[in-house]
């Protein structure tokens, strides 16, 4: 046994091979190219089959993690997945997309002397070998119950919702008030990350199960809540995401040549913009661009201004590198695609031609001092540091609030003081009967895998409520 | 969805009317309001305020005047043909209410399909009232009936004087400001004219409303492109607009931004032109 442990101790970490980052950073195909299943079951062997796996206890929705692995390492790759999908609707994303390190990785017991077990390569290997090579049958879905569900929000909470309660046999329409469905997977996530086509391919396994989707409806807007119940509906999830950009209030932030990582991103993304002129929508093309911010969304950006032929992309945070809240790896890439960094300084204001286009910005340089209410210490200015920063377009990056277009537009329904939806964080059941809402416009902005997690308790609890009442 | 069931040509042919089956946003949409729509696959997404809705046969209409690729790709639809997509009614209707006083709506160019439903709304709402619409040339003035059947009083004015006053609208909206008790101007049009009507009603203390074309993506409020400065705050016309309290918007900013992609669409357009020529 000891024997064995050590063996399985003396196989390194597998990494995922890779583009080029010279080569990458100017195309917007995946960066990691996935494991082959050689790689994948070595990788799996590494896995020490823990008989109390704290992996488990870092997945937000609580996947068997030394289940699916020893699947991979006896090449039982249908049964691999249809592991995971017991708790996870959405692999293939999240293998790609979830923060691993400060999840799963975070706690196996080999990250202790030497790197944790692949976990989240491993997801992504399960998805994508089903998804390229797997005999695409259903899994069984309980016999039709005539019940309608409306799910508002098409991204991962949504989704989970919806390939939930299909299998129950419910019927279940997702209405998106975009043309194309994935909420923030398909606007924000970008095509090098996570490729429209993994997003499609779920939404389409969501289609042959029988659900309808609704796009172009902007619930509040085209439909409200009531109007659905009025239509025969029983029970509606909402997961709208948090579709409000946040700005930094300074002055000449309206100049052009300023965007909000929101816009940049579902311009490149949801428009591909980065095919204009064979797609019409346009994106400024910054030669020197900064983006203000340090989460996985600024890196996003700025490693589409990069595709998009700048010379120069700066990321600008105003507090130091172990407070960047983006996944170690985006960071990583990002650093290797030529990404520089400019950290604890903090924008004061923007600067202008007289065509009112963006050509800087002041800073000021900052220090660390005591932590705040966030645990992280809080910045603050060095007395005489202003400098200017030279730039042709600028990405505000630096998070997003409750979009309030479906919320104020429902009638009791009740929101937090900074516009999100209460829901009870063990059901999601909101205070308007029948109504449940999961994801970032309860939480605020956060993860896929926290989305899709809040997605499963609903549908849950909507499961009992169907059989037993609210 | 989305069928175009009927297509006009006005003002010289450069002005497009479509009525569009669009049976949820119909029953919906107010005066004021707007949709957004996309051709095809590869479309834009294009804001439009509704010229009018027909809750009964299930349709809105946009008319629009062809000033890029997208919109000349719009104008290439025929009947019969579908909008990929329309999404709406997005932004706050127009706060229709009976004025103690007259009111003055003031129309340039396509904004005068704008502001036809306002103008009828505040009509039907017990309004008195007064109608000023411009354009460039006879041949370019849009809407004159039913802005007569939607005013006591018409205007109509032409900057090369071939009909009606030789002169701006902010002529007959002086004329009308000396002339009557008037309490609130509806002004929508070219970002210049709504511009000169703001400063003119300013001098009378005349509350204006103005309804802004910005440029937008998603229309719900998410990515911030249709941001505008209104008094010393930054607004977003798609969900606290598109109507403004004149005297408050930043009209060089709102220039600015609407020549934001000047270049990509100047570029876009020479291309499907050559396109269009070639097949």
């Amino acid at each position: 046994m000891a024997e064995e442990k050590k063996k399985k101790e003396s196989i390194p970490r597998q990494e995922m091979p890779e583009q080029e980052p010279k080569v990458r950073n100017k195309n917007f195909d995946e960066v990691p190219l996935g494991y082959s299943p050689e790689l994948a079951r070595k990788e799996a062997e590494r896995c020490l089959q823990c008989k109390k796996p704290s992996c488990i206890q870092g997945c937000p929705v609580g996947i068997d993690i030394p289940g699916f692995i020893a699947h991979i390492r006896d090449g039982e790759f249908t049964k691999a997945i249809r592991k995971i999908w017991e708790k996870n609707s959405l692999p293939a994303v999240c293998g790609r997309v979830c923060p691993q390190e400060d999840q799963c990785e975070g706690l196996c017991v080999l990250g202790k002397k030497d790197k944790p077990v692949a976990i989240g390569h491993l997801e992504r290997f399960a998805a994508d070998y089903e998804r390229l090579y797997g005999s695409g049958e259903l899994p069984p879905q309980a016999a039709p119950t005539g019940k309608k569900i409306a799910v508002v929000g098409s991204g991962p909470a949504g989704l989970t919702v919806a390939g939930d309660l299909i299998l129950q046999g419910h019927e279940v329409t997702v209405y998106e008030a975009f043309h194309k469905g994935g909420g923030v997977l398909v606007y924000g996530i970008p095509e090098f990350r996570l490729p429209k086509e993994i997003v499609a391919s779920e939404l389409h396994y969501l289609e042959r199960l029988g659900v309808k989707f609704e796009y172009d409806v902007v619930v509040g807007k085209t439909l409200d809540v009531d109007e659905l119940f009025a239509q025969g509906f029983e029970a509606v999830f909402i997961g709208v995401g948090a579709g409000l950009p946040t700005f930094l209030n300074l002055p000449g932030e309206n100049m052009v040549g300023i965007y909000s990582a929101n816009e940049y991103l579902t311009r490149a993304n949801l428009m591909k913009a980065y095919l204009f002129p064979e797609y019409d929508t346009p994106l400024m093309q910054g030669k020197d661009v900064v983006v203000i911010g340090a989460g996985n969304v600024a890196m996003d950006s700025a490693r589409t201004a990069l595709r998009m032929g700048a010379d120069k992309v700066r990321i600008v945070y105003r507090r130091s590198e172990a407070e960047m809240p983006a996944r170690v790896d985006e960071i990583h890439h990002a650093e290797e695609e030529g990404i520089e960094f400019f950290l604890l300084t903090n924008p004061v204001r923007f600067l202008g031609d007289d065509q009112g286009r963006v050509k800087g910005m002041r800073c000021l340089q900052m220090e660390l001092g005591e932590p705040d209410e966030s645990g992280r210490r809080k910045p603050k200015p060095i007395e005489g540091s202003e400098f200017t920063l030279d730039c042709d377009l600028a990405v505000v990056a630096v998070g997003a609030g409750a979009n309030p277009v479906l919320t104020q537009n429902t009638k009791n329904m009740q929101l937090t003081k900074r516009g999100y939806v209460v829901a009870d964080p063990k059901t999601g059941k909101t205070m308007k009967p029948g109504v449940w809402a999961g994801g970032d416009i309860v939480t605020g902005q956060a993860t896929v895998i926290l989305a899709a997690g809040a997605g499963r308790l609903a549908s849950n609890s909507i499961q009992d409520y169907l059989a037993i009442g609210w | 969805m989305f069928e175009i069931l009927r297509r006009e040509l006005m003002a010289d042919e450069s002005v497009v009317l479509n009525e569009i089956s669009a049976p949820l946003i119909a029953e919906k949409a107010q005066p004021g309001q707007f949709v957004i729509l996309r051709a095809n696959e590869t479309g834009e997404r294009i804001p439009l305020t509704l010229a009018e809705t027909n809750p009964t046969r299930g349709t809105i209409t946009i008319i629009y005047q062809v000033v890029g690729k997208s919109t000349a790709l719009f104008k290439s639809m025929k009947v019969g043909e579908k909008f990929m997509d329309v999404i709406g009614p997005l932004g706050r209707p127009t706060d229709i209410e009976k004025i103690d006083g007259e009111v003055v709506c003031v129309g340039g160019g396509t904004g005068v399909a704008v502001l036809y439903p306002i103008t009828q709304a505040f009509k039907d709402a017990g309004n008195n009232v007064t109608s000023v619409i411009g354009a460039r040339s006879k041949n370019l003035v849009m809407l004159e009936d039913r802005m007569q059947g939607a005013s006591d009083e018409l205007h109509v004015c032409t900057d090369d004087g071939s009909y009606g006053h030789h002169g701006f609208v902010t002529d007959m909206l002086k004329h009308a400001l000396d002339t009557k008790d008037v309490r609130l101007v509806v002004a929508i049009g070219p970002v210049p004219m709504m511009k000169f009507c703001c400063q003119m009603t300013a001098e009378y203390n005349v509350k204006t409303l103005v309804s802004l074309n910005t440029i937008m993506v998603d229309g719900t409020g998410m990515c911030g492109s249709c941001r505008i400065t209104v008094g010393k705050e930054t607004k977003f016309a798609c969900v606290d607009g598109p109507e403004f309290d004149g005297h408050q918007v930043d009209f060089n900013e709102l220039t600015s931004r609407l020549q934001a992609y000047c270049p990509e669409e100047k570029q876009a357009y020479e291309k499907f032109k050559c396109e269009c020529q070639s097949s």
